[in-house]
């Protein structure tokens, strides 16, 4: 693995993507070897997949949006991992066709007789229905990409040359567009996640969804950078001052997102009505409990006393081991939020777990690095690019 | 007329106080390059004066981490710890009332009102540490300097050493300042 220094690009992208494509065949092969084993746990699997992977792409778009519509500076030197991430998205919309194609396993509201069997649900009807959630799903999928596409396009045909109209459009497509994501990825997440438990119902789940997605992209922020500087690149262009600035808004994203789950609790705990409190009912059960607790102590308590401190969020390892411990905790997250509509229970970890994970992240993995190695590392032209070097964070 | 000659003669020979000297820099680069300068000639009891915050200032100065974010940490713990105990005591011992069947410590009820006395020891900590360790004063030797009176908030750049500082020598560190740059070098005297 080789970098050019003079025009930011690599001139040897390394075996990374090799191994992470070869770890997405052996995952999807294995999955597919699941799907006849055992298909409602491969379906759950996938879903708990699928959403670590797509959350982390949504993320990438919604960090490099911010940048554009705040005309940051800081963020310059690694803007370009954002783009990378966010153009991985239409690759994770192949990722949803087993989502769809799933849909009566995974959704108790697909089986016509429950829903004739509920009043609830068949109030419900008009909204969870197969042909509109799959409508929803594509419609989604289209926004994100359309986004990525245009910000990517516009952001690398800078390279060739800076113009102001250009960089403007940028800004002219963030705009709406922060408004079109806010939307989509709340409806997202009452779709995919929330709907496992038809009857039951959070408000502030979209903002739940949201908030794992900015915590988990700023986490892989930390380890792209910890991972290219490893290999030589940018070592004097991105700063302990950047890192800095990462680490703050991983924390940041961090405490939102606690404060997301808090506020469901909370609410639903003061109310105490039965509809609502069947969500945490199953998650305080025998056999979810310790996971509750690993969420509430490791996903939230111990990072934020830890990350509190100035020291390491400087470091390049400290905010690496940091950032892959916050991305665990994502997907604790997101297990903990689907799997009890499967295994009621309790916890039962099954090998798909794994499987699905490697599948789908390997070519999200390889797809990512793919496009960050395909380009210059730094948006060359970008008039702000010296003053982003210099940065003094404090 | 000999009474003022006199007098001057006074403040010549040095009986009048002096309270350290004063330079003049042309711009931010130049005053962040003299800081390190004067940091590297060991001086201690020295300020730099600039119309705005210039960034990296501090280690320019010398100047350690502030022990401000350990002092509001502190009052952080004390508002989570006294929030639990106000609201322990309130709820469980001194007027227990049952609301909604919830037992009488609720942890989760309490929550509110702990991040809440969290958030304003520390905001209230961290004013009044501020006023604390940034050793508030309400004047300074500076205020002696006309130039500095003029332009000191303006377009001014200037760095002031103390006479306190074990260093100090009113010639010697006048043509220190003026060799790394200073300009209108002046003792900061009491008029």
């Amino acid at each position: 693995m080789q970098f050019d220094s003079q025009t930011h690009r690599f001139t040897d992208p390394g075996p990374f993507a090799r191994i992470m494509l070869l770890a997405g065949i052996a995952g999807l092969a294995l999955s597919a070897v699941g799907y006849f084993v055992d298909a409602r746990q491969f379906f759950f699997s996938w879903l708990v997949a699928f959403t670590f992977w797509t959350t982390i792409g949504l993320g990438g778009l919604f960090i490099t949006m911010v940048h554009h519509l705040t005309g940051a500076t800081w963020s310059v030197v690694v803007r370009r991992i954002g783009e990378a991430l966010m153009c991985a998205l239409p690759w994770m919309a192949l990722f949803a066709i087993p989502v769809l194609l799933g849909i009566g396993v995974l959704y108790e509201w697909t089986d016509p007789e429950a829903v004739a069997g509920s009043e609830m649900l068949s109030r419900k009807a008009g909204y969870l229905n197969i042909p509109f959630f799959v409508i929803r799903t594509v419609f989604y999928f289209a926004v994100w990409i359309l986004l990525a596409r245009l910000l990517a396009m516009k952001s690398l045909a800078q390279d060739a040359g800076w113009d102001d109209k250009r960089a403007h459009s940028l800004l002219t497509v963030s705009g709406p567009g922060m408004i079109a994501f806010a939307l989509t990825v709340t409806f997202a997440a009452f779709d995919w996640l929330m709907s496992l438990q038809p009857l039951w119902y959070s408000t502030i789940y979209g903002l739940w969804f949201f908030g794992g997605a900015a915590t988990s992209v700023m986490a892989m922020f930390a380890v792209t950078v910890s991972a290219i500087q490893a290999k030589g690149a940018l070592t004097d262009v991105i700063t302990p001052e950047h890192r800095h600035d990462i680490g703050k808004l991983m924390f940041a994203f961090l405490v939102f997102w606690g404060y997301m789950h808090l506020s469901q609790y909370l609410l639903i705990w003061y109310a105490n009505l039965p509809e609502e409190t069947a969500f945490y009912k199953m998650r305080w059960g025998a056999g979810w409990t310790a996971m509750s607790w690993i969420l509430v102590a490791g996903g939230f308590v111990v990072p934020f006393i830890l990350l509190m401190a100035r020291g390491p969020k400087r470091g390049r390892s400290t905010l690496a081991a940091f950032a892959i411990w916050l991305l665990l905790m994502h997907w604790v997250d997101l297990y903990w939020n689907i799997m009890p509509a499967l295994h009621e229970q309790t916890v039962i970890l099954s090998w798909m777990d794994l499987t699905t994970m490697a599948g789908v992240g390997g070519f999200f993995l390889f797809f990512f690095w793919r496009w960050l190695t395909r380009h210059p590392l730094i948006p060359v032209t970008d008039p702000k690019l010296a003053a982003s070097i210099r940065l003094v964070s404090g | 007329m000999s009474a003022t000659t006199s007098g001057r003669a006074a403040v010549e020979t040095g009986a009048a106080r002096v309270h350290g000297a004063l330079a003049r820099f042309s711009g931010p680069g130049e005053l962040l390059r003299a800081a390190e300068e004067v940091r590297d000639a060991g001086y201690r009891e020295f300020d730099c004066h600039s119309p705005f915050p210039i960034h990296g200032m501090d280690a320019a100065m010398g100047e350690k981490r502030s022990r401000l974010s350990w002092f509001v940490a502190a009052c952080a713990l004390f508002g989570f710890a006294g929030a639990v105990a106000l609201q322990t005591w309130t709820s469980v011992d001194a007027l227990p009332v049952v609301v909604a069947g919830k037992p009488f410590f609720s942890h989760v009820a309490f929550f509110p009102i702990t991040f809440a006395l969290t958030v304003l020891c520390s905001v209230v900590g961290a004013v009044v540490g501020l006023t604390f360790f940034i050793r508030q004063q309400y004047t300074h030797p500076v205020f002696h300097s006309d130039s500095f009176s003029a332009s000191g908030s303006d377009d001014g750049f200037f760095i002031s050493v103390l006479a306190v500082d074990g260093m100090f020598d009113r010639e010697a560190t006048a043509a220190f300042l003026r060799e790394i740059g200073g300009t209108n070098v002046e003792l900061l005297e009491e008029t």
